[in-house]
């Protein structure tokens, strides 16, 4: 502890969710951040990873090996080293926060099924709770253990939940998510299909089924209706960024204050989802570029009322709402803060 | 202040005290465009909306 602050480790700290959990951490006036880990850049300055911190801390990172215990841990690895590691991290920390893939499914035969191996640590499973406050506030107040978010999953679940929760989407039907995402949600080890060469002004579809982060919209409904998500994802010309476009059916003849009130119904109340449906303008419809750095996710839609046919929207920052910025906004409830702190930067434009 | 509801989605709006006939006024949660068509009583409509070429 470091005066009434809470002490705070970040496991994997060097790639791009692990640097925007610092970058969040440092502007928090409740904790501390004592430790930062990578094992490819032991004893470098968490500035020379992440040059936008220059100033901001002389933390360097250190071996996993190394790490003390602290109040809270933050896991920011690769999926699947987690879930190796889960004994020794819980007995560092009373309360985990792990952004991967590892303990979002509740399942482990699910968990194989998506992820194509056995979970190491299944036992764990179980005891994590699904780290997207707007639609698991209660359980994760007081929680010990919350899993990390898929951005893209985050995105489908916020763009579809005012309605669902509304009773406007029929499980019965196919629903298709086309989602476009910036770069860095492939990390930040470089590849032969992330080289600038390749990459850059791509609009590149790189799984338009079997995408992973199905289960965890299907997880998230599943007390609702057993519902068909289907994700087409693209590689666009962005950094940060994700947009999803939800297609539903809706009874046809609706109006536009019948959708207006199932949406402030859900979201009025939610300090980081905002809704945005305009009828001018160029800002008419959720933008992921004005979210960049953001802990917000915007959300709105597209209806015919001649047909039904109905497209949903969610805009978020996939380092921010979709990774880091609901693993701090998990940890403030975690920890009995306002679920805001460190949270409110609401983004640059132009 | 008196408030009158938005047409285009049903929000609360604030109606200033010296409104005139023919005002435009806009709705701070959808951003429509509401034309003050009658005084007493209030009555708003959808302002002509100029349909918009994006560049596409």
């Amino acid at each position: 502890m470091s005066g009434e602050r809470l002490s705070v480790g970040i496991i994997g700290a060097s790639g791009y969710a692990g640097g925007e959990l610092l970058r969040l951490l440092l502007g928090h006036p409740s904790v501390t951040v004592t430790q930062i880990t990578s094992e490819r850049f032991v004893g470098k300055f968490a500035y020379q990873v992440h040059p936008h911190l220059r100033g901001q801390t002389r933390l360097r990172f250190t071996s996993r090996e190394a790490c003390q215990a602290c109040d809270v841990l933050f896991l920011a690895v690769p999926h699947g080293e987690s879930q190796v590691h889960i004994d020794h991290y819980a007995a560092l920390a009373r309360r985990i926060i792990d952004l991967s893939a590892d303990f979002r499914l509740r399942d482990a035969a699910q968990y194989a099924a998506v992820y194509q191996r056995d979970h190491r640590a299944p036992e764990w499973l179980p005891r994590f709770v699904y780290g997207l406050p707007e639609i698991n506030r209660d359980a994760l107040a007081g929680a010990e253990y919350a899993s990390g978010v898929g951005c893209n999953a985050t995105a489908t679940i916020l763009a579809l939940h005012a309605l669902v929760l509304g009773g406007l989407i029929e499980p019965d039907q196919p629903i298709i998510v086309d989602i476009k995402v910036g770069s860095s949600e492939a990390g930040a080890t470089p590849t032969a299909s992330s080289h600038h060469p390749a990459r850059s002004g791509v609009v590149r579809p790189f799984q338009l089924t079997g995408h992973r982060h199905e289960a965890e919209v299907r997880q998230a409904f599943a007390p609702l209706g057993a519902y068909d998500v289907r994700m087409a994802v693209t590689s666009v010309e962005m950094v940060r960024g994700v947009s999803a476009a939800v297609h539903v059916s809706l009874p046809a003849g609706l109006a536009e204050r019948d959708l207006w009130g199932h949406y402030r119904a859900i979201w009025n109340d939610e300090p980081f989802v905002r809704v945005v449906h305009e009828r001018t303008g160029v800002h008419r419809h959720p933008e992921p570029r004005l979210l960049a750095g953001t802990n917000y996710a915007d959300v709105g839609w597209d209806y015919d009322p001649a047909t039904g046919r109905t497209v949903l929207l969610c805009a978020l920052d996939n380092l921010g709402k979709g990774a880091a910025g609901s693993a701090v906004q998990c940890m403030n409830s975690m920890c009995g803060f306002d679920e805001m702190t460190a949270l409110t930067f609401g983004g640059i434009f132009p | 202040m008196e408030q009158a509801v938005c047409v285009e989605c049903g929000a609360e709006i604030d109606i200033p005290a010296d409104v005139m006939q023919g005002e435009i006024l806009v709705c701070a949660d959808c951003g429509a465009e509401l034309e003050v068509i009658e005084l007493e009583p209030l009555t708003l409509d959808l302002a002509p909306l100029e349909m918009e070429d994006w560049g596409e």
